[in-house]
């Protein structure tokens, strides 16, 4: 089954723009709505919509790596951020928080939990991408 | 509003249980999504509804400076909602798989291990019913 | 490594690991000059603290006397086992179990923990089940190992009940402390619940009467274990239990008459037993009962010559039954038969070996220069001086001895002196290292009964003084002079004899009383084990009977009927309700994601059951996002539609929905009424949820903190990742396992094609 071109061309477009409002949905998650889990469900549903249009080669050559290494790296980016606490002293998942610039006197910073998020955007999605991936390729 | 989703929740569990037990593999499947959603309302439920803004914080303030809606049924649920999802995925390639080994979605005839003995509740003998929910002829597809 | 070290290699490698016992042996001998002293040596490691379990040792003389025979005998069972299991493809598996329960039966009177003590008793129980089972291949060897295993660890966990009460009755679970503080417990209301667990305990793993029938059949253990675990150590681990509590339990009318008469019972019973066999092991097993049985006689009483005889004889019963045992080793092993009537002319082909036997049987029949004779002299001794039953008690005694003597003649004279004709073929003797042990053994039974005192002073006094230390000190000597004990001795060795000459008369007389009277509980066993496994096969009839059906019928049926009788139990009274009043936007959304889910139940297309399901998931997502959860809506619909196409690859593939079931409508009713009560309890317990105020405290703490503490103005988020992160990560893990799983499911079929 050849998908059809409209499908195709429109894919190309819509994928990395779907791909960059995960990516937003996953930074933002913090303050506003979005986060780890809904930026994964994103980025996986524009990853599905590739493979639809493409096939799950070009998604595999896309992507570069194994989606499995994606669920390791993010348990152990989960399993850092967690330990990162530890370091200072503090239990397992405290979260550390480092100014890094002031704008506006409104201070910008980074933690722990970020990472965290991020560790779970990746799992998430490397959940997502495995079981597609194979169940495509069977 | 809440009184009337108490009944709801109700009604779709009931919907599910009667799904689950229905001896088809795909029938089940659907009432394990139905089950994830009642219970997923039940606890939303629980929490107290109102029609109040999101659990944000604005941007010029510390805390909520109106009331917000309760933020912790909903953090709850939001990873109860994506590990339903994942383990509704792990069912499903599992029922493939079996589908695929045993060539049927009928729980009745998938026991291998464990056949039936003489059950006078049964109305039907084994082939009888594998042939109702679908039990194709030879190999499953590859 | 079996492969890597080949035959020979693990045989050398087996009798290296002899250094073990030998070390430990020579270690517990440099503490004799201080346990013979009075001293004791204490060494506690906490273990479960806040439960009172400690890891926590005691060296006294008891302890000593003990350790000496489980490392002596070991040592020589070691270097007897590499030979008799020459060739046997399970070597070095055998020499792990037979260390591992030595270090065990070392644990289990070393332990000072009555907790700790329970463990290393039921150490020695698996290690026994294993060793007995060691043939595995044998379906007799199976099932006595079964019935070892059953017995002694049924006695185990009465143990436990009966420790766990001493340690309510006094506080403690130290045994030194028990001591200390014991003279009340004999008042204590628990004392008739403890004494009876602790016996039934002891009982079973002395192979008391009438639990004694497992001891026999553990004879298809091979040669080498039944000399150490079954009549060398493991069965006196019954006989250390009583030692050791004695002066905590022991001071009651109670435990004498108790102990004296299922020890009584037990020694004449297990004798007259020993009389009919005619495979040794078996004579050798059924006079270890006996023997048993005698050793808890005497520790029923409460006088130093009964405590002093029942500690020597626990050590003459050790040398010379150990090395009975490696004899029969030995002659089942060359001349490859057991049963006396087919043996004899033993004496010249095995000349060696026959040196052991006869040293070892002179022993048991307790003659004059021999170990057991000083053992019998005690035992009158002390038995003449009890206060409670002194005829029953040496009446039994002089029963038992006499019997005793009788079977060391059958022992010897049929397969050693009579007979040369029937010898099928020449029998060589048996190597060095077979031959050690008997010889050593049977020379110290010699040796010990030349020099008694010196084994008295340095090893049975201490034994007896460590448990009671208020005891006067026996002496242990070779001649007391014309006094009653000579004459019973006398009276004994000519009962002996008698009954050697009459022991087909005696024997039809028990074989008669046998089948009148059940001599044994075995019988009560075997109806036990066949009613827990038709028991089990009926519940797995009914219960796992591999309907799927079923197994969900009885998950969410017992599901319904616990949470709902806990609720009718709690008296929840439901609040009024009223007729809900809602908008038409809310009664449209409500109609709709039921009817969807209505669609679900009775559609036939697959198709159609996905949109529907669909309806009802976007339905949801929109109330969530009428009630202020944007979050949940937003992942509530991006799962929807991922389901969706993970269901259209997959689905495709499957058959459809057909026609539903041919069931009966029974059925379906059943299925319908658990449908409903599932339904019915929900909307009570959200009614019943709603109905309570709401605490609010947490979210509170949540709305309040979120930014200020964790930096995040997304409160969802900030619970997610920051407040109840140990909470997700172990969410995310479930995950990320479920992918992996599927993956490795699918990954699978993929190899096979």
């Amino acid at each position: 089954m050849i998908p059809s071109l409209i499908l195709r061309t429109a894919t190309r477009l819509l994928v990395s723009m779907i791909l960059v409002f995960s990516v937003y949905l996953l930074l933002r998650g913090h303050n506003a709505p979005g986060g780890g889990f809904a930026g994964a469900l994103v980025a996986g549903t524009g990853f599905a919509l590739y493979i639809m249009a493409e096939g799950s080669e070009s998604v595999r050559r896309a992507i570069r790596i194994d989606p499995r290494g994606l669920i390791v790296f993010g348990m152990g980016l989960a399993l850092v951020s967690g330990l990162i606490g530890m370091l200072a002293g503090k239990p397992f998942l405290t979260g550390l928080w480092w100014t890094i610039a002031e704008i506006n006197s409104r201070e910008i910073v980074v933690g722990t939990p970020l990472f965290f998020d991020i560790g779970v955007f990746a799992i998430v999605l490397g959940t997502i991408l495995t079981l597609i991936l194979a169940l495509e390729e069977n | 509003m809440e009184t009337a989703l108490a009944f709801m929740c109700g009604i779709i569990a009931a919907a599910s249980i009667y799904l689950m037990l229905s001896g088809n593999l795909i029938r089940f499947i659907f009432g394990l999504v139905l089950a994830t959603n009642a219970v997923n309302l039940l606890i939303f439920v629980s929490g107290r509804l109102a029609e109040t803004r999101p659990p944000l914080i604005g941007d010029d303030a510390a805390v909520p400076v109106q009331e917000v809606a309760n933020a912790l049924p909903q953090a709850l649920i939001l990873t109860a909602i994506v590990i339903g999802f994942a383990l509704l995925t792990f069912v499903f390639i599992l029922f493939y798989r079996t589908y695929q080994s045993l060539g049927t979605v009928d729980t009745e005839s998938m026991r291998i291990s464990e056949p039936a003995e003489s059950d006078p509740d049964d109305g039907a003998t084994p082939g009888d019913k594998s042939d109702a929910s679908g039990r194709v002829s030879g190999e499953g597809p590859a | 490594m079996t492969e890597h070290l080949g035959k020979t290699g693990i045989e050398r490698a087996a009798r290296a690991t002899g250094i073990l016992p030998l070390l430990l042996f020579l270690g517990a001998a440099a503490m004799v000059p201080h346990t013979a002293a009075g001293e004791s040596y204490r060494l506690a490691i906490a273990w479960v603290p806040g439960l009172g379990v400690n890891l926590s040792f005691m060296l006294d003389g008891l302890s000593v006397l003990f350790a000496l025979i489980i490392t002596g005998v070991g040592f020589f069972v070691t270097l007897y086992a590499v030979d008799y299991l020459h060739g046997h493809s399970h070597t070095g598996r055998f020499f792990v179990f037979l260390h591992a329960f030595m270090l065990s039966m070392l644990g289990l009177v070393l332990a000072d923990n009555v907790l700790s003590l329970f463990v290393f008793w039921e150490l020695t129980t698996i290690f026994s089940y294993l060793l007995i089972g060691f043939e595995h291949e044998a379906e007799a060897s199976r099932k006595s190992a079964r019935q070892a295993l059953l017995v002694t660890g049924a006695g185990g966990l009465a143990l436990l009940v009966g420790f766990l009460l001493m340690g309510i009755a006094t506080g403690t679970y130290e045994i030194s402390q028990m001591v200390a503080m014991s003279a009340s417990l004999p008042d204590h209301p628990l004392y008739g619940a403890i004494l009876v667990m602790v016996f039934l305990g002891a009982f079973t793993k002395s192979a008391q009467f009438p639990f004694h029938f497992w001891l026999p059949n553990a004879m298809a253990a091979p040669a080498p274990i039944s000399a150490f675990l079954h009549s060398a150590t493991m069965v006196k681990g019954g006989i250390y239990l009583l030692a050791r509590f004695h002066p905590i339990l022991g001071g009651s009318e109670a435990w004498t008459a108790v102990l004296v008469i299922v020890g009584g019972v037990t020694a004449v019973v297990g004798a007259f037993t020993a009389l009919g066999q005619t495979d040794l092991k078996k004579i050798l097993a059924y006079t270890t009962v006996s023997a048993l049985g005698i050793m808890t006689m005497f520790l029923g009483g409460q006088n130093a010559p009964s405590l002093t005889a029942a500690m020597t004889f626990l050590l003459v019963h050790a040398i010379y039954k150990s090395a009975l045992f490696l004899v029969a080793g030995i002659i089942d092993h060359q001349a490859g038969t057991r049963d006396i009537e087919k043996l004899g002319g033993l004496a010249r082909s095995m000349p060696v070996t026959a040196l052991g036997a006869f040293a070892a049987c002179f022993s048991m029949a307790g003659f004059p220069l021999f170990f057991g004779f000083i053992g019998k002299e005690i035992m009158y001794k002390g038995a003449l001086a009890e206060a409670m039953m002194p005829g029953l008690t040496t009446a039994a005694a002089v029963l038992a001895n006499g019997l005793m003597t009788a079977v060391a003649g059958i022992f010897l004279i049929g397969p050693f002196l009579s007979g040369a004709a029937r010898h099928p073929g020449p029998r060589p003797e048996a190597c060095a290292a077979m031959c050690s042990g008997p010889l050593v053994l049977g020379g110290l039974g010699i040796f010990f009964g030349i020099v008694p005192e010196f084994v008295g002073n340095w090893l049975v006094s201490p034994a007896v003084l460590s448990f009671h230390a208020h005891l006067e000190h026996i002496k242990l000597e070779l001649f007391h002079g014309i006094n009653p004990p000579l004459l019973l001795s006398a009276l004994t060795l000519a009962l002996g004899v008698a009954l050697y000459l009459a022991r087909k008369r005696v024997n039809y007389g028990v074989c008669r009383a046998y089948e009148m009277i059940p001599l044994d509980a075995s019988r009560v066993y075997d109806a036990a084990v066949a009613a827990v496994a038709a028991l089990g096969r009926a519940q797995t009839r009914v219960l796992q009977n591999g309907s799927l059906h079923r197994y969900f019928y009885i998950v969410a049926g017992a599901f319904v009927l616990l949470t709902g009788y806990s609720y009718v139990h709690g008296m929840q009274v439901l609040p009024d309700i009223g007729v809900p009043v809602l908008s038409l936007r809310e009664w449209l959304l409500i109609l709709v994601i039921l009817a969807a889910a209505g669609a679900v139940l009775v559609t036939r297309s697959v198709l159609l059951a996905i949109c529907a399901l669909g309806v009802v998931g976007a339905g949801i997502a929109v109330i969530f996002l009428s009630y202020g959860a944007p979050d949940l809506a937003l992942t509530q619909l991006l799962v929807e539609t991922l389901t969706v196409i993970i269901v259209s690859i997959i689905l495709l593939h499957l058959p459809g929905l057909g026609p539903g079931r041919k069931t009966t409508g029974r059925k379906k009713l059943f299925d319908g009424v658990l449908a409903v009560g599932m339904g019915v309890l929900m909307t009570t317990l959200i009614l019943t949820v709603l109905s309570t105020p709401l605490d609010r405290s947490v979210t509170d703490f949540f709305e309040n903190n979120s930014y200020l503490a964790a930096h995040g103005r997304n409160i969802v988020n900030v619970i997610l990742v920051d407040f109840r992160s140990m909470d997700t990560l172990g969410e995310i893990i479930v995950v990320a396992t479920a992918g992996l799983a599927g993956y490795a499911l699918i990954q699978k079929r993929r190899e096979r094609l």
